[in-house]
């Protein structure tokens, strides 16, 4: 079965790659072929190894590593803007460091256009860390839309707290 | 320790290790369902205990079953136990008059049989208590441990005699369970029988599981899963467990739903530049095709049945609001939707004319069914917060996910709004139910 699953994974990428080379500009290119076992449920270490809660710079700002935003919005907002500045300072200077930008949406709605709400949050993080010199390589997005809530509740007080962008910095 | 003791060690540890395991398994997301909104007048029926084919029949009460499948409909009242003064397993040994003047209009009585080649049969019939006459006879032949199954056949032919509906309780739903409090929680993907008995695990996650989707012939789940940390679709096959990575690009790969030939899924990619929109991709070759081009967040596409189309929710307009596109057109979308500020999540029902959706609606997320031909939407539900709406194949209900005391419920409401039910699970929360298709 283990086996049985990463071979189909690797031939449905195959294939992928194979069907479509005219439509390269239309179309996103598959991700890597992953490593890991996909047929059954994986061990969470696994998966998030490759960060942990003390991993990156410490500091009155860089310790912040959260960004909020207010209600069906993507733009920073000032009280933010010198955490995104700092990051994108500590980023620009430490080009091998790696950080991926975590976005999220409140509750409410539809929760697959939620993902893309959570998604153009990550992707204002990245514009504007990559406008103050930090490299693309550097940057990548994933969106949790309203998947994964920094707090429970259904009050402004914990949609306010589950509309961000974590910067999460990676080994 | 000699061989005996050895086997009777194992035989032991196993013994607990299955305790262990049925004591941990029904507290979670068991679904118990209670009706909330029946409608005035209610049919009167009688369903008489069935005889029994023991041990055949695993002690499955088949009458029982039947008349939850009527009730949980709303548009039944079934008779007590308790008060038939007669218990006929044969509708030749039914007193009409008798139960007419216990002001019932139906009797349904019925037998099951153990056959030989090891299968059992249900025999029912329903009486007409106005006229005295025998006006169905519906029967099933199955396998033993598909009683249960069977049961639900026989209760979708009374509904249909009764109603002029097609009943849906031989159907499936599947839907999204989640324990824990936030930041921690767990995620299960179940398959459960329509009333939520006989519930299978069909994934469990410490991250994401999202939008599931059934494949038109009910043997297969499209869904999202986070288990790599980023976002990738996988098609899962219900009764193997083969389950297959179908996207996993940069960027998002989101909200798949299945063609009506079950050959391609319409699902959502972002890229890594982030920007929504719609493909098809074909599920043998891998091929994939882009559908919508537009920089706003275009996602949750679904087919139209004859599969020549698909409805889509775009932001284009600066909100969310649902949109038509035919396949192969160079047309652009059509905007479907011009009630409100909010519409998203469009599903369709089984005959094409009517889009169930989320709507905002006087500052709560709500459940609407929009006419296609005359653009009329009528809300169905009236919390704060519902989403996922999804059609009962027969048309006449909808599941959606709701919120009962801050956590995840199931609800079903029928197209006309006059019954409703909840689904509520034991523990944790449940969401985005979908409903399956028809059994063969």
């Amino acid at each position: 079965m283990k086996n049985f699953a990463s071979v189909s994974v690797l031939l449905a990428t195959l294939a992928l790659l194979a069907g479509c080379p005219s439509k390269k500009a239309d179309v996103p290119p598959p991700a890597p072929a992953p490593t890991t076992d996909t047929s059954g449920v994986e061990d969470p270490n696994a998966t998030m190894g490759d960060t942990d809660a003390s991993m990156g710079p410490s500091g009155e700002l860089l310790s912040k590593r959260i960004v909020y935003f207010d209600l069906d919005r993507a733009d920073i907002r000032a009280d933010s803007a010198s955490v995104v500045a700092a990051h994108a300072a500590y980023l620009a200077k430490n080009p091998n460091q790696k950080v991926r930008l975590e976005g999220h949406a409140d509750e409410r709605g539809s929760r697959e256009y939620n993902i893309g709400l959570g998604e153009r949050r990550g992707q204002s993080v990245r514009r504007a860390l990559a406008l103050q010199g930090v490299a693309e390589t550097q940057l990548s997005t994933v969106s949790y839309g309203e998947e994964r809530p920094a707090a429970a509740g259904s009050d402004e007080m914990a949609y306010a707290a589950n509309r961000r962008v974590e910067i999460v910095y990676l080994k | 320790m000699n061989e005996r003791m050895k086997k009777l060690a194992t035989v032991l540890s196993m013994a607990l290790l299955l305790t262990g395991i049925g004591a941990a398994t029904p507290a979670w997301a068991q679904l118990r369902l209670t009706i909330t909104q029946g409608v005035n007048d209610p049919i009167p029926i009688a369903i008489v205990p069935f005889s029994r084919a023991v041990p055949a029949d695993g002690g499955l009460d088949v009458a029982q079953v039947i008349q939850r499948d009527l009730e949980s409909t709303g548009r039944f009242k079934a008779m007590a136990r308790e008060d038939m003064v007669f218990k006929p397993t044969a509708s030749a040994d039914i007193d009409a008059a008798g139960w007419k003047q216990q002001r019932v209009d139906y009797v349904a009585v019925g037998r099951v049989t153990s056959l030989a080649d090891g299968q059992v049969r249900i025999d029912a019939e329903l009486v007409n208590v106005l006229t005295g006459q025998r006006v169905a006879g519906p029967n099933v032949t199955t396998a033993a441990s598909n009683l249960r199954n069977a049961a639900h056949r026989i209760a979708d032919a009374l509904f249909e005699k009764i109603i002029g509906i097609r009943g849906a309780f031989a159907t499936r739903i599947a839907y999204v369970s989640v324990d824990g409090k936030p930041p921690k929680q767990t995620y299960e993907l179940y398959v459960a029988d329509a009333d939520g008995a006989n519930r299978v695990k069909i994934l469990a996650s410490p991250l994401p599981i999202m939008s599931p989707a059934w494949s038109t012939d009910g043997e297969w789940l499209a869904y999202v899963s986070f288990e790599r940390r980023v976002s990738a679709v996988y098609v899962q096959h219900r009764r193997t467990g083969k389950k297959s990575m179908v996207s996993a690009r940069a960027g998002i790969n989101g909200a798949p739903t299945f063609s009506p030939d079950d050959k391609k899924l319409a699902l959502t990619l972002s890229g890594s530049n982030g920007n929504l929109d719609v493909y098809l991709l074909e599920l043998a070759s891998g091929k994939l095709t882009r559908l919508t081009d537009d920089p706003a967040i275009d996602t949750e596409a679904v087919f139209t049945p004859d599969g020549t189309g698909i409805y889509f929710t775009s932001d284009r307009s600066g909100n969310p609001q649902i949109y038509r596109m035919t396949l192969g057109s160079s047309e652009r979308p059509k905007r479907v939707t011009f009630t409100g500020s909010y519409n998203a999540r469009p599903r369709l029902s089984p005959d094409g004319k009517q889009l169930a959706l989320v709507t905002l609606d006087n500052g709560a997320y709500r459940i609407g069914v929009q006419d296609l031909a005359n653009g009329t939407v009528t809300m169905l539900s009236k919390g704060r917060q519902e989403e996922s709406p999804s059609f009962a194949p027969n048309g006449a209900m909808l599941i959606f996910g709701g919120r009962e005391r801050g956590q995840g419920v199931l609800q079903t409401v029928s197209v006309d709004g006059q019954v409703s039910a909840r689904l509520d699970a034991d523990a944790g929360e449940v969401r985005e139910p979908v409903w399956g298709p028809f059994l063969p």
